[in-house]
């Protein structure tokens, strides 16, 4: 397969760190950020990767990335930039944004882009919502393949593969179109120190944005009920075998 | 394992740039995903795990700091704190990257002519070649002036005899830096593996930097070719310049294991119980995570204006060995303290803060011991040598 030179938009979204323990603030409705560590939303990062890895492929073209989010997130850019990203585009914006939102305000941004290709992830971590890769494609009129595990481009045509409940599907969609990102399209790179040196002399469009009305809001955030009281196993024979008697008389799972 | 938990208690953070954030960042997630899972075994074995060197190569963290080609060069803090994350792995990996950068890229890239640079530094930079420094002899470790090393004249090249001991990877290495008297003066050269008379066995029977080659170089009428000779560097000071910003890198470097051992006993004071309630709960145990939590702040405090003052060409060798011979000092209390905090458990190799507490005992050997550098900054202090040669 002859990857051609491809144009490609990857949107990206500074989440809280999957690893991180969530706190809600007191008001009920948002995250406690105090403390916390954000990062490229990791489905996200795997389609900066796939679309870094189709222009080596093709010795040639283009990645741009973007982000709508908080004058801060320029750290998440960057840090795509430091991947081996070409350019940057972020449209400022505070406050939580729900998914259409976010789709239109990407959507007037890059209409009359030249562009091949857009890739995001299938889902941000943070909200879950899936629908910001669909909606966008919506807008911009353009097909769109959710959850590839797999991307490849001949010509106009991509070829996307995609794992179902049980089955196995390739599907080819005309260029241009929209792709969101499965765990299995492409294991992100670390950004090498040349790449991040790299990084602060490249292009990145910083510019402020206003989303348009919200029609859904968020009224109510809680942690999930807290989990049963866990039990501490020694790593002793003893205690493995207290282990396997629980989990087969207690938990029945053997 | 759980996500490691950096002690960043006086917001250094926002004291660093956001490409230092960012280097600091993809190095910890590297120790955490490819390193830590192989760590285990080659200490508990005992050897360096070499599958890491072309990653490291990958990141860049190889020599990168050097003003030379297409090399990263970052600057001072940003190296610094890729130290740290590295020995926050293990002090034997950041061993590895101290001596290949510090004590061999480094050396070649002040002292050597264009030829030597053009021929070493890509491939230590990309992993292809790996490098050792030989100073330290059987029979002198803290007075390297005094070494029984000899290099003499013959014909266009020179002969070289004597022997080095303690020299991180030198079994492994391509090109040895190899420092010895010429005409009673101290200067340095590049040998490489596979020159007849030199050879590198490994130092066996270590407790400490398990994970990390040590060797003795052996040369037997090994002959070398005129430019085997570094041209710029004569007299002690050509050695003690490579120290002094290997010595730096230590300082950054030991906080990264003194934060390993602090997270993890911190941890576990929350969930190990005795008498019905966590360890935690104790004002033993309290105000020992107190002054560990102390003494790194104040250690991280000093790395970075060590480092800052790097990068304004300001940062005299007292003050490394001030920054070294103290945090070398509180990393290892750190780590006897936080051993001690595990109880048994903290023998065990599920820990990992025994394999910190044993290498730094190395650490706050090598480099100059804790006491060399105090009569160093006692030297400083006062202006008497307490060390010199017996009257």
């Amino acid at each position: 397969m002859t990857t051609p030179p491809l144009k490609t938009l990857v949107c990206l979204k500074r989440v809280v760190d999957t690893e991180t323990r969530v706190r809600v603030a007191p008001d009920g409705r948002e995250i406690d950020l105090a403390g916390v560590q954000f990062i490229i939303a990791p489905y996200d990062e795997m389609a900066v990767e796939r679309a870094l890895q189709l222009r080596e492929a093709a010795g040639d073209g283009r990645v741009t990335v973007l982000t709508v989010g908080p004058e801060a997130a320029t750290k998440e850019l960057r840090s795509a930039l430091a991947m081996g990203a070409d350019d940057a585009l972020h449209l400022v914006c505070d406050g939580r944004l729900d998914a259409a939102q976010t789709a239109a305000l990407i959507a007037e941004a890059v209409r009359d882009r030249d562009l091949d290709l857009v890739l995001c992830g299938k889902q941000a971590t943070d909200d879950d919502d899936a629908a910001v890769g669909p909606l966008l494609a919506a807008h911009l009129g353009w097909p769109c393949v959710a959850f590839a595990h797999a991307l490849d481009v001949e010509g106009r045509t991509a070829v996307v593969r995609r794992e179902l409940d049980g089955e196995s599907e390739v599907l080819e969609v005309a260029l241009p179109a929209v792709v969101t990102a499965q765990k299995g399209l492409a294991e992100p790179r670390y950004p090498g120190l040349k790449g991040i040196m790299a990084a602060k002399k490249k292009p990145l469009e910083s510019r402020r944005a206003e989303p348009p009305a919200a029609r859904t809001e968020r009224v109510a955030l809680a942690l999930p009920p807290a989990r049963g009281a866990l039990r501490t196993v020694e790593p002793t024979a003893e205690g493995l075998r207290g282990l396997l008697t629980a989990l087969r008389d207690e938990k029945k799972v053997l | 394992m759980a996500q490691f938990e950096a002690p960043d208690f006086f917001e250094i953070d926002l004291l660093l740039s956001e490409e230092e954030r960012l280097v600091r960042d993809t190095v910890r997630a590297w120790v955490g995903e490819r390193y830590l899972p192989l760590v285990e075994r080659a200490y508990r074995e005992g050897y360096f795990p070499a599958q890491v060197i072309p990653e490291l190569a990958e990141l860049g963290v190889l020599g990168g700091n050097l003003d030379y080609g297409d090399f990263p060069r970052f600057g001072s803090v940003a190296y610094g704190l890729v130290l740290q994350e590295l020995e926050r792995g293990d002090s034997g990996l950041r061993s590895f990257v101290s001596v290949q950068g510090s004590l061999v890229m480094y050396p070649i890239w002040r002292y050597g002519t264009p030829a030597q640079k053009d021929r070493w530094l890509p491939a230590l930079h990309a992993g292809r070649a790996v490098g050792c420094f030989g100073l330290t002899e059987p029979d002198h470790g803290s007075d390297p002036g005094g070494m029984q090393t000899r290099a003499v004249k013959d014909g266009e090249g020179y002969v070289l005899n004597g022997a080095k001991m303690w020299i991180t990877n030198g079994t492994v290495a391509d090109v040895a830096v190899v420092w010895a008297k010429l005409d009673g003066e101290i200067r340095g050269f590049l040998v490489e593996k596979g020159t007849p008379g030199f050879s590198a066995p490994e130092q066996r029977g270590k407790h400490s930097l398990r994970a990390s080659v040590t060797s003795e170089l052996i040369f037997q009428d090994v002959r070398l070719p005129a430019d085997a000779l570094l041209p710029d560097a004569r007299g002690l000071g050509g050695p003690l310049a490579c120290l002094n910003q290997a010595r730096a890198g230590i300082a950054w470097g030991v906080v990264g294991a003194a934060m390993a051992c602090y997270d993890e006993v911190r941890r576990y004071g929350l969930t190990r119980r005795q008498f019905g309630r966590p360890l935690a709960s104790f004002q033993l145990y309290q105000a020992k995570l107190v002054d560990m939590l102390a003494e790194i702040t104040k250690a991280q405090l000093l790395n970075l204006r060590l480092g800052r003052l790097k990068d304004e060409g300001r940062a005299t060798p007292p003050q490394v060995s001030l920054a070294k011979r103290n945090a070398c000092a509180m990393a290892l209390e750190v780590a006897r303290t936080a051993r001690d905090m595990l109880g048994a458990n903290g023998v065990a190799d599920e820990y990992q803060t025994m394999r910190h507490m044993c290498n730094l005992e190395s650490v706050k050997t090598y480099e100059g011991t804790h006491d060399i550098h105090t009569l160093i900054l006692g030297r400083h202090i006062t202006g008497i040598d307490a060390f010199g040669a017996a009257p």
